[in-house]
Parts: C-alpha cells; structure tokens; sequence
C-alpha cells in the first residue's frame, strides 16, 4: 500500500501519536510540548487539505482497519462532508492554539495533552464509518473536553464542568442504549450495513427501530445543542479558557455532524420504517433553538456568556438547513459551517482580550474604564460581530441568503423566513449594544491596564481573514458544499462504497 | 430468564434515573454508576440469552453465542470506570471548591430542600 492509502487514518494517529509524546515530555519542558503541539496541529491542515482534494471528485475512500472487509471489521471512511469537517476542525485547532500558547496552556497541567487528545476524538468521530467506533470516539473527544473545560480551575469553572460532566455522561449512556437496541434488531454496527438492515426491518420491529433511532437522535440533540438539550451550554462554553472556548465551537458541530451522517444514511432508502423519521423533529426544534438562542444573547450579562448563546444560534440555523430537507439548504448549511465555527471561534478569543484589558469589570455588560488600544480592539469587534451578525460584506451574510433562497421553494418557507431574519435583526441590535457598552459607556482607567498584545490579537484577525477568504472564494467553497450536498442526498453511492471495499 | 433480565435492567435504569435527579453529587455519582449497570447488561443481553454455548470456534459445539457484544460491553465497561473515576474526582473537588455538595454549589438549606 502507498502513502496515499493511509491517508483516511492520519488525521486520526497523528494526534494520538502527539498526544502520547506531550505526555511523556516532563511538566517543566513548556516551551518543548508548545512546539510539538502546534506542530501537530499544523500538519492536520496538509493532511486535511489532501484529503480534501482527494475527494473532491467524488471519490470515496473506505480504510478497512486490519484489513477486514466491511461489516465484520471497522472502517474509517473519507468522503467529502468528512474531509469538509476535518478541515474545519484543523483550522479552528490551529488558532485556539496560536491563543493558547500565549499563556493559557500554563493554568494547569497537560494543556498540550488533552488538546491533542480532543483532535483525535473529533477526526475519530468525523472519520468513523461505524456505529459503535462513534461512541467510543465521543467518549475520547468528550474525556478530553472535561480536562480542557476544567483547565485553569475556578469556582464557577467547577461547577458548570460538574453539568456538563454529568449530562454527558447520562447521554453516553442513552447512547450505548440506542446502539444495543439497534444491535439488537439488525445484528450489525456498522452504518452502511446498518442502513441496508434498517431498510429491510420487518414490521413488528419497525417501533423498536424508531425508537432507537429517535433516542439516538435526542444523543446527537444533546451534544449539537438543540432545544430543549442547550442548557449545559452556556454555562459550559462561558467560563472555560477562551482558546477552549474556541476549540469548543467546533464540539457542537460534531453533533449536528453526526445527525447529517446518521440520518442521511438511516432513512435514505424509501419505505424503510425510519424514512422522514425527522422530517416532524429536526426543522421546528432547530428553529426555536434559533429564538431561544438569540434571546439567551439579548439577556447575558457579558460578552463570553453572550458568545455562548451565539454559538447556540449557529447551532439553530445549522440545524434549520439541515432540516429543510432540501439540497440546496443542506449545501447553504455546509457553507455556514465553517462560518458560524470561525466566527464564534473568533468572539470567544476578542472577549479574553477584552476581558484583560477592562480590569476588574473583566467582560461584564457594565460601564467600566477605557481600555488600552480601544480603537484597534474595537475594530476587531465591529468586524467580529457583522460576521457573528451574518451581515454582508461577510461570509455569514452569504451563507443565510443561500439558506432563505432555499427554503422559498418548502412549505415551511414563511416560518424560515421570519424566524431567520427576526432573529438576525435583534442580533444586530444586541451586537450593537454590546459594542457600545463595552467601548463607549467608559470611564478613564484609574491606573494603567495591560494592553492587549498584537500576538493576543492576530488569532483573531486571522480567524477574520479566513472568513474574508470565505466570502472572496464563495464561488468554488459554496461549489463544494453543494457537491458534498449532493453526495449526502444519495447514500447509496456510500453504502456501495464502504460494502464493496476489499482490501 | 428473559423476564428476570428485563426486569433487573429496568430496576437498575429506574434507580439509576431517580439517583441521578438527586441535590447532592454522591447519589448522582451513584445514579450515573447505576445507570452503567444498566447499560452493559443491556448491551450483554443483546447478542440473545444462551446458556452453556461457546462463543468462538470449538469442534464439540452444538451451537454459539454472540462474541459482538461480549466485546462491546467490556469496552463500554472500561470507559464507564474511567467515567466514573473522573466524576467521583470532580465532585470532591466541586465540594472543595464550592464548600458543599449541592449539584449547583448551594449551601442555604431552604435551597437545597426545594
């Protein structure tokens, strides 16, 4: 086998390999486990932009692990939304950890360790092909997030981790529920097989199956955060470290992932017992995931509470495409990911900064002194919030007037309609008004503050230069979504894919 | 034996639920822990109950289990002691942190009734 061969596993060893080595190397070694940490973080980009091209034909690589053909081995299976999530992923690593360098990753012990770890959970997650390697990924990805969401210690730090902890343990347990019901029934794990099986379900078990797959979808619920299962978020994505914060922006995703792949493959074949299983769920739910987000923003008391609820809006109009059940939605979806990803990303790093830089008022909605280089951080804000906004001339702007040009041709279109564009507006009003508390209601400093570092500040202007390179190249990025839209609305061509793999 | 495993899995979930509504962190601790119980024997039984046969290749076999879920219910009991290890740390130190071991850091005794 050439090196191209094993090009589907890489993104996955390459951090657990690092992750091993970060552990090895003693506490003292700081600057040591920096450097093996960001460079393992940034050969995930070639690896991710290989892949990348390498399915950008179509093409769909299914790596059978021990060479065993599927379903009786596990697979690893790189397809375009796969090589599309690694991407993200990536690119959001490498900028949380340029942040974290600058002093995060000295809070506590095995900063580097548990990043890496968490890397490896999540290209896990995107790459498996099978049911239970899901599972057991989500448990690395989600062990690794306790570490990294507790890093640096706190009271309130503590207590919103013993949630989290806690609610994602009782899903992990829903999910092992789900994953026996559905072994139970079909005698297989793995998803292509499961979705052949499922298909062919006989009708006494056809109540078992849906329930096991709604039960599993309430798991995905949870970890994309969608309503009423967002509560943990808030609190969770708030007081963690922001480089956490802003690796975190991709965790949501994994579950919105997740619902994409498993469904998608699950009630594609018609007149199975799970076709249009969703269709009742996913579009209502998403879109007071949208409202209630929003309005979460309007009431939060600082700036990091309030990107939190941002990051459970992108989660509503993510799941709002992906709902609609409309190609061209699923494609505007694809190509809000990467926007919403690194625009929360962004915020969650400018809020530390901005945190730093008001002293005791830290990132509270109060009036508090002017900061030092208010006019270069404000900048950055202004920027940050028309991205988080979704008004032109950024990508966001393009990625919902995609998503509404799509859902004009559904039955839901009024509801999308107005849901989208009310909730964009009283964005616009609660960005503004953040802004102008943080920068304008200011007092002279009593005593000179720490001003923020131009190396504070580049993750976030590059961040901000990506999703200006996402709206200059809308043309070939929105081409891909669509064909990854496209790819998604015919499992079969997966299903054949991963089935027919010989070694 | 099929009732008697239906019924205890169910027992083990509907305690383990109870627990895990619970104020304090050690009956969740338990409920979580419960609930685990629960769950691997779920996945056990799911390969269907047989008594007596061998679940890999044996030349006087007159029939076989499922080796699936023998396999996957000790990978999910080695991440659910992890789990429980972790959670069992955290709380401790949420009762260092906080001072009590109320789920939501309260001390007020009239709080931690309602």
């Amino acid at each position: 086998m050439s090196f191209a061969d094993h090009l589907p596993i890489l993104p996955v060893l390459l951090p657990l390999v690092a992750g091993i080595v970060l552990l090895m190397l003693p506490a003292a070694r700081l600057a040591a486990a920096r450097a093996v940490g960001l460079v393992a973080t940034l050969a995930l980009l070639p690896l991710a932009a290989n892949l990348l091209a390498a399915t950008a034909d179509g093409a769909q690589f299914v790596y059978l692990l021990g060479n065993w053909p599927a379903p009786f081995g596990i697979v690893l299976v790189a397809d375009r939304l796969a090589a599309w999530m690694l991407a993200v992923t990536a690119t959001t690593a490498v900028f949380a950890l340029l942040y974290a360098v600058q002093g995060t990753d000295r809070q506590g012990r095995h900063f580097h360790v548990l990043f890496q770890l968490q890397l490896f959970g999540l290209n896990g997650a995107f790459l498996t092909g099978d049911l239970f390697n899901l599972f057991v990924f989500f448990e690395i990805l989600l062990l690794a997030s306790y570490g990294l969401l507790l890093h640096g210690g706190g009271r309130l730090r503590v207590k919103a981790g013993l949630h989290y902890v806690v609610i994602n343990l009782v899903g992990s347990t829903l999910f092992l529920f789900a994953v026996g019901t559905l072994y139970g029934v079909t005698g297989t794990l793995n998803m292509a097989d499961l979705a052949v099986k499922l298909a062919a379900t006989p009708p006494q078990s056809a109540a078992l199956v849906q329930s096991a797959a709604l039960l599993l979808f309430g798991v995905f619920a949870l970890k994309a955060a969608l309503v009423p299962l967002y509560l943990w978020l808030p609190a969770a994505y708030g007081q963690t470290s922001a480089p956490v914060a802003a690796l975190f922006a991709i965790m949501t995703k994994v579950g919105a992932y997740s619902i994409l792949r498993v469904y998608s493959l699950f009630s594609g074949q018609d007149g199975g017992p799970l076709a249009g299983l969703l269709d009742a769920w996913l579009l209502p739910l998403a879109l007071v995931t949208l409202v209630l987000g929003m309005l979460g923003a309007a009431a939060s008391r600082s700036l990091r509470e309030q990107a939190a609820y941002f990051v459970v809006v992108s989660v509503g109009t993510l799941l709002t495409a992906f709902g609609l059940g409309h190609a061209d939605a699923l494609a505007a979806g694809l190509y809000y990911l990467p926007h919403s990803t690194f625009a929360a990303a962004a915020l969650f790093l400018l809020a530390d900064s901005i945190a730093r830089g008001r002293g005791e008022m830290a990132d509270r909605f109060e009036p508090g002194p002017a900061m030092p280089r208010a006019a270069w951080v404000g900048g950055l804000f202004f920027a940050v919030a028309v991205a988080v906004a979704g008004l032109p001339p950024l990508s966001g702007f393009l990625a919902k007037f995609m998503l509404l040009k799509a859902a004009l041709d559904t039955p839901a279109a009024a509801w999308v309609l107005g849901v989208v564009l009310a909730t964009g507006l009283l964005g616009v009003v609660v960005l503004a008004r953040s802004g102008s508390l943080l920068f304008y209601r200011t007092h002279p400093a009593p005593d000179a503050l720490p001003a923020p570092g131009v190396a504070a500040l580049a993750p976030v202007a590059g961040l901000l230069a990506l999703l200006v390179g996402l709206t200059v190249a809308a043309g070939p990025v929105s081409d891909y979504a669509a064909a990854t839209a496209a790819q998604i609305a015919a499992p079969q061509t997966y299903i054949d894919a991963v089935l027919g793999a010989r070694p | 034996m099929e009732a008697l495993i239906a019924l205890l899995i169910g027992v083990l979930t509907a305690g383990g639920v109870f627990l895990a509504l619970r104020a304090q962190t050690f009956p969740v601790v338990l409920g979580l822990t419960l609930l685990s119980y629960a769950v691997n024997l779920f996945l056990f039984v799911m390969g269907r109950l047989a008594v007596g046969v061998p679940p890999v290749i044996h030349a006087a076999a007159t029939g076989y289990t499922d080796p699936l879920p023998q396999a996957l219910v000790l990978t999910a009991i080695v991440i659910s002691f992890g789990m429980t290890a972790f959670v069992i740390v955290l709380a401790l130190k949420a009762r260092a942190e906080l001072g009590n071991d109320h789920v939501d850091g309260l001390d007020n005794e009239t709080d931690r009734r309602a």
